[in-house]
């Protein structure tokens, strides 16, 4: 044991004295990523929507709010590009507010989630034992906790704020993140590194900090790029419900509602809205796919 | 045997989300006398400490009783949960069946026909089936085969007949095609490559035996774990679809009742999502343990 550590060292030390530079982790996983084709147009796509969301409310001249009576219904055209809703208000500045609401509400809800859920899962997954036991099976509980009617009566109940959304939303996915990373956290404690670390003295919160949560990093994002669509659906589901932001600012599912209303007579107002959160929706899949392969070439499938 | 447990969580969160808030079922616009106000709330026992409230309540949820409406006058929960679950159970497991079908059928065909125009063209409408959420499959269906065409009702129950059935649950299958038919195409590929097969395929067996006899019990295992969580998230797409078509369902008296505050059907309506939630999960984990001896075994 005490030699095969001896000759690993000299090889380390070959390798750092020898001036190549060495791959690192993320140039690696960027090279991978690379070519995954599918995942790259999907990450331009976000790009795309994400600039066009920022930039079109700045250059438009019009607003997401104020009404046009004589511009009612317009389809699409040169002075309106996507047309006008049933208050002569512009679609394209208001999909993009849409958008931009969408995204938000997605990557901020992901966050928390991400962040209660390593912090969870790492806790259980390096405490093992009772508390291990004792803090999954809360998970398991909470799993079947029908949480989609819970958070429907909780914004019906405290009002449709913006923050209750967030909070709401990434209290409730945070679940599928915590198993992910407990079970990840059970196999690094078995690696050498972590006997190293704890030989040196190390307290268990600058373990977690330091040694396991940057390994974990990987698969936590694969995970919240894939938690992001599951939000934004699940925020447009509320919104298509009226329970989401409020009028007059509109986020993509209370598009798709107020397309729905009118589909008959002026289906753009549903199809446009609609093609933005699939767009949307369709990219961060593919994405958290070739992320998948480039960050955890052991998965691959 | 987490269900009783699960079940407590479920209710109590239910129970104290509701009374934590602000408001009352009887604040209305107009000012009632305060005689009646109280003999009202002494009816439904608001008068009485939370903690008594919450005990009755579980009493009588012990019973299967979930009390009485406090918007529908002189309807209990129980009624109104009787009314509207046939319908959700109609759309939810013809749903569920025909994704089943359709998405296992795919998925097969997909994994045999792999790298080819068969497997490709599939899999990205299976993306797409899986982004596109089930508030703008609803409208669109009804914009094409109900608008345009002519073909089929836009919405309405009518008892259930068929040409009333077939939009709703296309709208609630098209999601659960698409995950079956990726899940079967993964597993089965998986399978396909397995040295048992292998060995199937070496004796002579015919493509048709082989994939019946042998390779279609291990790629139907992922499928019936799906199927708890998949049957958790058709009860509340349900709710969607019925909204989008107007049927009669538990979800259309959830969302009334969230909107009112009708506390006890509210309540009573997350409880039974709950309940059906952990009996289905159960129950695919029968199908699991009788389906794969290793898991049979063990225990």
């Amino acid at each position: 044991m005490a030699r095969s550590a001896g000759a690993a060292a000299v090889v380390n030390a070959a390798i750092i004295d020898r001036p190549v530079r060495i791959a690192g982790q993320w140039r690696q996983s960027w090279a991978r990523l690379r070519r995954h084709p599918p995942a790259l147009v999907a990450l331009a796509l976000l790009g795309l929507i994400v600039l066009l969301a920022l930039l079109v409310p700045l250059v438009s001249p019009y607003d997401y709010a104020t009404p046009d009576w004589d511009e009612l219904y317009q389809p699409p055209g040169y002075a309106h590009w996507l047309g006008t809703d049933g208050l002569g208000r512009d679609l394209l500045v208001r999909v993009m507010w849409g958008c931009r609401i969408s995204l938000l509400v997605g990557i901020a809800a992901s966050l928390v989630s991400v962040l209660i859920g390593v912090l969870w899962g790492a806790t259980a997954g390096y405490a093992g034992g009772i508390t291990d036991s004792a803090m999954m099976r809360i998970v398991d509980i909470l799993y079947t906790v029908p949480f989609i009617p819970l958070v429907i009566v909780l914004t019906v109940l405290f009002g449709r704020s913006f923050l209750l959304v967030f909070v709401a939303i990434g209290a409730v996915s945070w679940l599928d993140i915590a198993r992910i990373v407990r079970g990840q956290t059970l196999s690094l404690k078995q690696r050498e590194f972590i006997d190293a670390a704890r030989a040196l003295g190390l307290s268990n919160t600058t373990m977690i900090v330091r040694h396991i949560v940057p390994n974990l990093l990987g698969i936590v994002i694969i995970y919240a790029t894939l938690t992001v669509p599951t939000v934004i659906l699940f925020e447009a589901f509320l919104s298509f419900l009226g329970l989401g932001v409020h009028a007059p600012l509109a986020s993509l599912g209370t598009l798709i509602s107020d397309g729905a209303k009118h589909m008959k007579s002026h289906p753009y107002l549903l199809t446009i809205p609609a093609v933005f959160l699939t767009l949307i929706v369709c990219s961060f899949s593919y994405l958290g796919d070739g992320l998948r392969d480039a960050l955890d070439p052991r998965q691959r499938r | 045997m987490l269900a009783i447990p699960t079940m407590l969580v479920i209710a109590t969160l239910a129970f104290g989300l509701l009374h934590a808030t602000p408001g009352g079922p009887f604040d209305t616009a107009k000012r009632m006398p305060p005689e009646i106000q109280r003999s009202i709330e002494a009816k439904y026992h608001l008068d009485e400490p939370l903690w008594r409230q919450y005990l009755r309540y579980l009493g009588d949820l012990a019973h299967g009783d979930l009390g009485p409406s406090f918007q529908y006058r002189n309807t209990s929960v129980n009624e109104l949960i009787r009314s509207g679950l046939p319908v959700d159970a109609v759309i939810g497991s013809l749903a569920l069946l025909a994704a089943m079908l359709v998405g296992g059928f795919v998925g097969t065909v997909a994994a045999l026909r792999r790298s080819r125009f068969f497997d490709y063209g599939p899999m990205f409408l299976a993306v797409l089936g899986i982004s596109i959420p089930v508030f703008v499959t609803g409208p669109l269906l009804i914009l094409v085969f109900a608008v345009q065409l002519h073909w089929l009702p836009s919405g309405d129950w009518r008892g259930g007949e068929v040409r009333y059935l077939l939009l709703p649950v296309a709208a609630l299958a098209l999601p659960y095609i698409a995950y079956i038919a990726r899940m079967t195409r993964g597993a089965a590929i998986e399978v396909f490559a397995s040295p048992f097969i292998l060995t199937a395929r070496a004796k002579g067996l015919p493509a048709r035996t082989l994939i019946l006899r042998h390779a279609l019990r291990p790629v139907l295992m992922p499928l019936v774990s799906f199927l708890g969580p998949a049957f958790a998230s058709v009860l509340t797409g349900s709710i969607v679809i019925e909204s989008v078509f107007g049927l009669p369902g538990i979800g259309k008296y959830f969302l009334t009742g969230a909107i009112n505050r009708d506390y006890t059907l509210v309540v009573g309506i997350t409880v039974l999502y709950g309940a059906l939630i952990i009996a289905f999960n159960l129950l695919a984990d029968l199908c699991y343990a009788w389906l794969d001896p290793r898991v049979r075994l063990q225990s």
